[in-house]
């Protein structure tokens, strides 16, 4: 395979929507890439780093989304194409910046913002429709459908902001983002570039190109003739376009990964002669011209999109405009409740409720009622295979001394959680520890609240959890509003030298940038102390001595905010490095007495480490040896000591 | 097999995760692409990094790009390294005619473990398995990889029951070089072991 970084046009590749992307940002000439990792878009950045020397770019991984953002538009204050990308999530991160820059504009780089909205929340804590920040801050929006046309539009974006003078948005969504697809390479670009921050220093008048977010007035007046400016744009773009009859009985208007499953569906129902499909890929501002053009070819709509109604609401209200010059239309959508309010679409959901509209039958050749009765009960058989920690992780341990020395404080205390592989706290994979969670940082601003309600009877000890690169994105001012403010709680920073759920991607504290480049590495614990908090640090495989540090930290509420960094490198990025396994565990069956324990399979049923299996014939546990990582942790929490572990 | 049967033809490859799913996928969805087709591959996953059901979808057309994931009812061929996923992806989107080419190896998960659910016998598996397809392959492949040296080409061995069982239009050349871009020496030797190992078990039982 050529790499993404060829310089080979016309070739065809098999690349993810993520990959797309990276390429569409080269071929678009893009010279700065920031991002901090968010499922399902971390892929652009980890690509774009990989070729950033070979490109003479400079791709970074950004402590959070907001300064990724930043950088990226200082970057193009000084005329370098910038990009940022980031997922939901990260763009309410990122939103008070962009507010601003708004106002003052971008450079003449150009700025390109991706975001991966995730429907159904398959690797998200919400499913958050980002759309909507494009009509709140007057920004361009693309919605791509393939990995084609990511590439295509990523490169075209650079152009689209240019001209808006401000940060143009890519949408992409989980569906679109790991899909891989067929895509042909265009040229890069061969222009060298030279950054330099715009105008002469005079200081007796402005400059021209002054990037300050004042007065107001007129600059927002501006910002609103600068999108108009990208109306023609749009009227005439290819990625907007009307496949179907001349007079469909059915106008499905859609955009993004959901125009693949309106045509799949349309093709499917064999209806291709009676329902039109209006795709919007350069949605916003809305096409209004080319848009009205579709809505005179019929009397009926449905609007076919994921999340929010976005479109629906746009089409809607220019529609109310037009109502008194054109024949009534019956629209149909997420307000009719057609289409789902919630959740992903799939070519299937689109095809019933179209099959239902047009009056015909949606069925699979073979796939008798009796047919799909009896696969379904005999699928009962097939057994669930419930979210787990991974085996050998360090945050089972964290969870196990969590929960042994809140049993034993007796006061019920809990925790408040965080974003991140920890999440899994609130689950029996974490003993069901975790008692609140939101967004990155969330956790230990909710135990500021939680911290400083003595006045009202309340003394349940408070443990807030994140993970060391969500330290460093987002928990920094709430350590220090607790101690300010002498917040009780204790924050339980869960160090694994990774940001492991998104992908092990390095971050400040672990000594290595994007590039693979050696990098300074930010102490922790320095910061914690700085700031004034109480440090201790353990080893989440330690559950005896961490125990005792995690009850004394309790016991200390003098202290206020205090931090307990429990430290032990992510098992996956250890094992990848290292290839070896510490010991050679084993579940001794002379020892190990099965269902007469009376610890009812502690070691599987509620410690859980998918390492540990029930042998039905002895009637003993024992290790799998395929899955063991040979951590050790079990043996330390058999009540008989069955399980042993000798040095490997 | 060097036409497509029909277009799209549905393949979907499922596991469990860790066991090299993804990597199958992307060898197989390479080869589409490089044989002149449209291949689109979407793969599904929970937030589990080990352990969780996971399954590609790959969407094999001569001219044209589908939805990421097949829908209900419509695969053609299920390639599983896994029983029990096979299964429980033929009861998603399998209908009578559908291809099932599965690894006969069961991955218990901590629930059955645990004591809250039950594997099923593996031969009541194989009949639901026979019973609902067009045609089931069981194939050894985890245990033609041990004899091999090493777990770890079972997802190979697989590919190489895909090829051997002629439904794809994916030819055993095509196959080997898309290997050798991705292994060299030793390890690539024994990658195209794994690959004829596969085509020669699968034969074995069509």
């Amino acid at each position: 395979m050529a790499g993404i970084d060829a310089d080979a046009p016309g070739t065809t590749e098999l690349m993810m929507g993520n990959e797309a992307i990276a390429r569409g940002a080269l071929e678009g000439g893009v010279g700065f890439a920031a991002q901090y990792p968010g499922t399902p878009s971390s892929e652009i950045i980890a690509v774009l780093a990989g070729v950033a020397k070979n490109m003479g770019i400079h791709a970074e991984w950004s402590s959070n989304e907001m300064v990724a953002v930043e950088a990226a538009a200082g970057a193009s204050f000084a005329g370098i194409p910038a990009l940022s990308a980031m997922k939901q999530n990260g763009v309410n991160v990122s939103s008070d910046f962009l507010v601003n820059l708004g106002m003052t504009g971008i450079g003449s780089g150009g700025l390109v913002l991706i975001t991966g909205d995730d429907p159904s929340a398959i690797s998200s804590s919400n499913e958050e429709d980002s759309r909507w920040i494009c009509k709140w801050m007057d920004m361009p929006l693309l919605e791509p459908t393939t990995a084609q046309e990511a590439k295509d539009m990523v490169k075209w974006a650079f152009e689209v902001s240019r001209v808006a003078g401000h940060a143009c948005f890519v949408r992409e969504t989980t569906r679109l983002a790991h899909t891989r697809g067929k895509v042909v390479l265009g040229e890069l670009p061969k222009t060298e570039k030279k950054a330099y921050f715009p105008d002469v220093w005079d200081m007796c008048k402005p400059a021209k190109s002054q990037f300050t977010a004042g007065p107001f007035g007129i600059l927002h007046h501006h910002l609103h003739e600068r999108l108009k400016k990208v109306v023609p744009m749009f009227e005439a773009s290819e990625f907007n376009e009307y496949a179907g009859p001349e007079k469909p009985e059915l106008l499905l208007i859609t955009s993004g990964i959901c125009h693949l499953y309106c045509t799949e569906a349309v093709n499917m129902l064999g209806l291709g002669e009676r329902v039109g499909v209006c795709k919007l890929g350069a949605s916003w501002p809305l096409p209004e011209v080319f848009i009205e053009t579709q809505l005179r070819r019929t009397d009926r709509v449905l609007f076919v999109e994921e999340i929010d109604p976005f479109i629906e609401g746009s089409v809607l209200e220019m529609a109310a405009c037009l109502a008194c010059e054109m024949p009534p239309i019956t629209f149909m959508g997420k307000r009719s409740g057609h289409i789902p309010s919630w959740g992903a679409l799939s070519t299937d959901s689109v095809a019933m409720t179209i099959a239902e509209l047009m009056g015909v039958e949606y069925s699979v050749a073979g796939r008798t009622k009796e047919y799909q009765e009896g696969l379904t009960e005999a699928a009962r058989m097939v057994p669930p295979r419930a979210i787990n920690l991974c085996p050998g992780c360090p945050h089972r341990g964290t969870y196990w001394i969590i929960k042994n020395a809140l049993t034993i404080d007796g006061r019920h205390g809990f925790v408040s959680g965080d974003i991140g592989c920890y999440s899994l706290g609130f689950i029996g994979a974490g003993f069901f520890q975790e008692r609140t969670m939101h967004c990155m940082g969330g956790g230990i601003g909710v135990a500021n609240g939680l911290g400083n309600l003595k006045e009202f009877g309340f003394d349940q000890p408070v443990l807030a959890i994140a993970g060391d690169s969500t330290f460093f994105h987002a928990c920094i001012p709430a350590i220090i509003n607790g101690v300010y403010n002498k917040a009780n709680f204790i924050f339980v920073i869960v160090d694994n030298s990774a940001t492991a759920m998104t992908g092990f991607q390095p971050h400040p504290g672990v000594g290595r940038a994007a590039t693979g480049d050696p990098a300074p590495i930010v102490d922790m614990e320095a910061v914690c102390r700085a700031i004034g908090a109480r440090v201790e640090v353990c080893d989440p495989f330690d559950i005896e001595g961490s125990t005792r540090t995690l009850l004394n930290l309790m016991a200390d509420e003098s202290s206020g905010a205090r931090v307990l960094i429990m430290r032990r490198v992510c098992e996956l990025v250890r094992g990848r490095r290292e290839k070896t396994r510490p010991y050679k565990m084993r579940v001794n069956p002379d020892v190990c007495a099965g269902d007469s324990c009376g610890c009812n399979r502690l070691c599987i049923r509620v410690f859980g480490c998918p390492g540990l299996i029930w042998d039905e014939e002895t009637g003993r546990a024992r290790i799998d040896e395929a899955i063991c990582t040979g951590c050790g942790l079990c043996a330390d929490i058999c009540p008989q000591g069955a399980i042993e572990r000798e040095a490997a | 097999m060097n036409e497509l049967a029909k277009d799209p033809l549905n393949l979907i490859i499922g596991g469990v995760g860790g066991q090299g799913n993804v990597l199958m996928a992307l060898l197989v969805g390479r080869a589409l692409v490089n044989q002149g087709m449209v291949a689109g591959v979407g793969d599904t996953y929970g937030v589990s990094q080990r352990g969780g059901a996971v399954a590609s979808h790959v969407r094999i057309s001569k001219d044209r790009s589908y939805g990421p994931l097949i829908p209900a009812g419509h695969a053609d061929i299920i390639l599983t390294l896994e029983p029990a996923e096979a299964l429980r992806l033929l009861s998603q989107l399998g209908n009578p005619n559908t291809v099932v080419i599965t690894n006969s190896r069961p991955v218990y998960p901590p629930d059955v473990s645990s004591g809250r659910a039950k594997y099923p016998k593996l031969e009541d598996l194989f009949k639901a398995l026979s019973d609902y397809s067009g045609k089931s392959m069981v194939v050894d492949a985890t245990e033609e990889a041990l004899r091999l040296g090493d777990p770890i080409f079972t997802n190979i061995v697989m590919i190489g029951s895909l090829i051997g069982a002629d439904v794809v239009p994916i030819d055993r050349e095509t196959m080997a070089a898309m290997l050798a871009e991705r292994f060299k020496g030793a390890a690539l030797k024994s990658n195209y072991v794994a690959l004829d190992a596969g085509i020669a078990l699968v034969k074995s039982v069509i």
